[in-house]
């Protein structure tokens, strides 16, 4: 194919990908190809999304999809799409690295839970995409290998954790991508790169094969250029999962049908709460002006739209900030030099002891030390009342405001982060103020409710992407897709383009520089 | 109102198994003080609430007690740093040490 074909395939949706596949206009095989073809030009360029390709696996993946098709048989309405998976999750033909030299080079014995079901669906994994060292950042910055560039502007981050999933996906890498997301790290990434991002109800993607970090608050989502795409990816991998002990065995929420219903624009009856707690000081106007514009276009869509108020979520941070870091202190107790990954100085005088200590420090990055730290502290017998107790305690007071406000509203929104995408290295030796990235973002993971990031927008100070934030209760994600879908139409109806077709192409600037 | 020194680094970092450098005491120092003002604050809160440990609405998940294949000897070794005799290979665990 040429240049410029391969060029379209990779500008389609996943919806309209699969269609032509299925309908044998277009091949998984030459769609594959296309992509791979579009990673090896924008990772020229410096880009970094991807920590590992898998070319020949993906092709011959594709190869037998389209074999299957031309035979007559559809696994699933996205058979044949490419995919992007975040290296936290397990793959057994691929490494698993998690961004930590720790595991440089590791190649699991297992597939992820949800690895198995893109697999099974007949989507086809590219790669494993670049993230902050176990998911542990907001900037992607905490990389072992390198930070990854935001496409909308080359010195800017493209967020975290999930950024590598975020950027591959804005640029059409790949048409979808799989995040985790325990603080925000689906979301946020979401909105710094312009893309549609949704951190799933706690417990209805499976967690079997996602390297723990903090596992009362880690949840696996989907990323997509469309709303719709999301959710069809989103239907793939969820549901129960018997190998996952906090797999919930609901039905999953109708998230397909819903967003195809919001698509159609009407969102009449939906009761709209903006949170006063999520917005005003500190927050970048651009920010809030996209913001106030997208809950304009709820209303002309027909929500009612009331202002509410959720107390608690000025401690949400705070508590984040103790839990995550106890949990993750526990978690990556499991990386001790012995059973797999990195081992440093056994020379045969050093004790066991000596060559964990070692290893630890060789293996992980300064800000995994710091939360193994924090929360060795938050734990540690004369802080636990003072700081973990009062933690959880926090986290009760939100699951509250989140059930008061849910009854006055279907759905609540905010920005998703505070500013837009900042510049590489402004942060990264104050981790107070990077932690602020997900002051939107926390209060949904520690009540374990849905949130969906959609692009709304630039901020005019900076052309950067703003992002908003829907959130609903817990297994009703099915509201966000809705909510999402609607003002995706409405929005992209305004401005006469798709809001995905306006990101800037790297290997175009590479190509004219 | 916290105040990490150097030595409180240090204990934490002999706690976690961290072999930290003389210039890490001297940078997460400062930083784990920033941290836990931060933090910090969830004192403030009324300490007359149930704490929350997690929002799964799900207690003691077990499966049937059936045998089921798992990982054999190989696979659980691939990835070992050492392995010796169908076994993981690991530093010295008894010594001289107290």
């Amino acid at each position: 194919m040429s240049g410029s074909d391969t060029d379209a395939l990779t500008r389609l949706d996943a919806a309209e990908l699969a269609r032509r596949v299925q309908a044998r206009e277009v091949s998984s095989v030459e769609v594959t190809r296309a992509h791979l073809e579009r990673i090896e030009a924008v990772e020229r360029t410096g880009l970094n999304a991807f920590l590992h390709v898998a070319a020949d696996q993906a092709l011959a993946a594709a190869a037998a999809v389209d074999d299957e098709i031309a035979a007559g048989t559809v696994r699933s309405p996205l058979a044949g799409v490419p995919v992007a998976i975040k290296d936290n999750m397990t793959t057994r033909d691929m490494p698993t690295t998690c961004a930590s030299r720790i595991l440089d080079g590791w190649r699991p014995p297992y597939d992820a839970t949800v690895v198995r079901r893109l697999r099974d669906a007949g989507l086809v994994p590219l790669g494993k995409t670049n993230l902050d060292e176990f998911a542990m950042g907001g900037s992607n910055e905490n990389s072992a290998y390198g930070a990854v560039r935001n496409p909308w502007d080359r010195t800017r981050v493209p967020g975290g954790s999930s950024g590598g999933s975020a950027a591959a996906t804005a640029v059409g890498e790949a048409p979808l991508a799989l995040g985790s997301d325990t603080g925000g790290s689906i979301r946020q990434p979401g909105a710094f790169t312009g893309t549609v991002g949704m951190k799933p109800t706690y417990g209805t993607v499976s967690r079997y094969g996602l390297v723990a970090f903090s596992s009362s608050l880690d949840q696996i989502g989907p990323l997509g250029r469309t709303v719709l795409d999301a959710a069809m990816l989103h239907e793939v991998v969820g549901g129960h999962d018997p190998c996952d002990q906090t797999s919930i065995d609901a039905p999953l929420p109708p998230v397909v049908e819903a967003a195809l219903a919001g698509a159609r624009g009407d969102l009449a009856g939906v009761r709209v709460g903006v949170v006063t707690e999520l917005s005003g000081e500190g927050y970048q106007p651009g920010v809030l002006a996209a913001f106030t514009d997208a809950v304009r276009v709820l209303t002309e869509l027909g929500a009612e739209v009331v202002e509410v108020s959720c107390p608690s979520f000025t401690y949400a941070m705070p508590a984040y900030y103790l839990i995550a870091p106890s949990e993750a202190s526990s978690n990556l107790a499991r990386f001790d030099a012995m059973r797999y990954g990195l081992r440093v100085g056994d020379d045969g005088s050093r004790s066991t002891d000596e060559v964990m200590s070692a290893t630890r420090e060789a293996g992980f990055g300064p800000e995994v030390k710091r939360r193994i730290m924090i929360g060795t502290h938050a734990l540690s017998a004369g802080s636990y009342d003072a700081l973990y107790g009062k933690a959880q305690k926090v986290r009760t007071l939100i699951v509250r405001d989140f059930t008061a406000a849910f009854e006055r509203c279907d759905v609540l929104v905010s920005p998703t982060v505070p500013t837009t995408a900042f510049p590489i290295g402004d942060r990264v030796d104050d981790p107070v103020s990077m932690y602020l990235a997900d002051l939107c973002t926390i209060p949904a993971n520690l009540a374990g409710i849905a949130g969906l990031s959609v692009p709304c927008g630039l901020a005019p100070e900076d052309g950067m992407p703003v992002g908003l934030q829907v959130m609903t209760p817990a297994l009703a994600d099915d509201r966000a897709y809705r909510v999402g879908a609607a003002y995706e139409t409405a929005r992209d109806a305004a401005s006469g383009v798709p809001f995905a077709s306006t990101v800037p192409d790297p290997a175009a600037l590479e190509t004219a520089s | 109102m916290s105040d990490i020194t150097r030595e409180d680094v240090a204990h934490l970092a002999r706690l976690a198994r961290l072999a930290v450098t003389d210039d890490e005491l001297d940078v997460f120092s400062g930083q784990l003080d920033a941290i836990l003002d931060t933090v910090g604050r969830v004192s403030e809160i009324d300490d007359d609430v149930p704490p929350t440990s997690h929002v799964a609405p799900l207690t003691n998940v077990l499966r049937a007690d059936e045998p089921e294949p798992s990982l054999d000897r190989e696979a659980a070794l691939a990835g070992a740093p050492a392995a010796e005799e169908g076994r993981f290979r690991v530093p010295r665990i008894l010594g001289e040490e107290p």
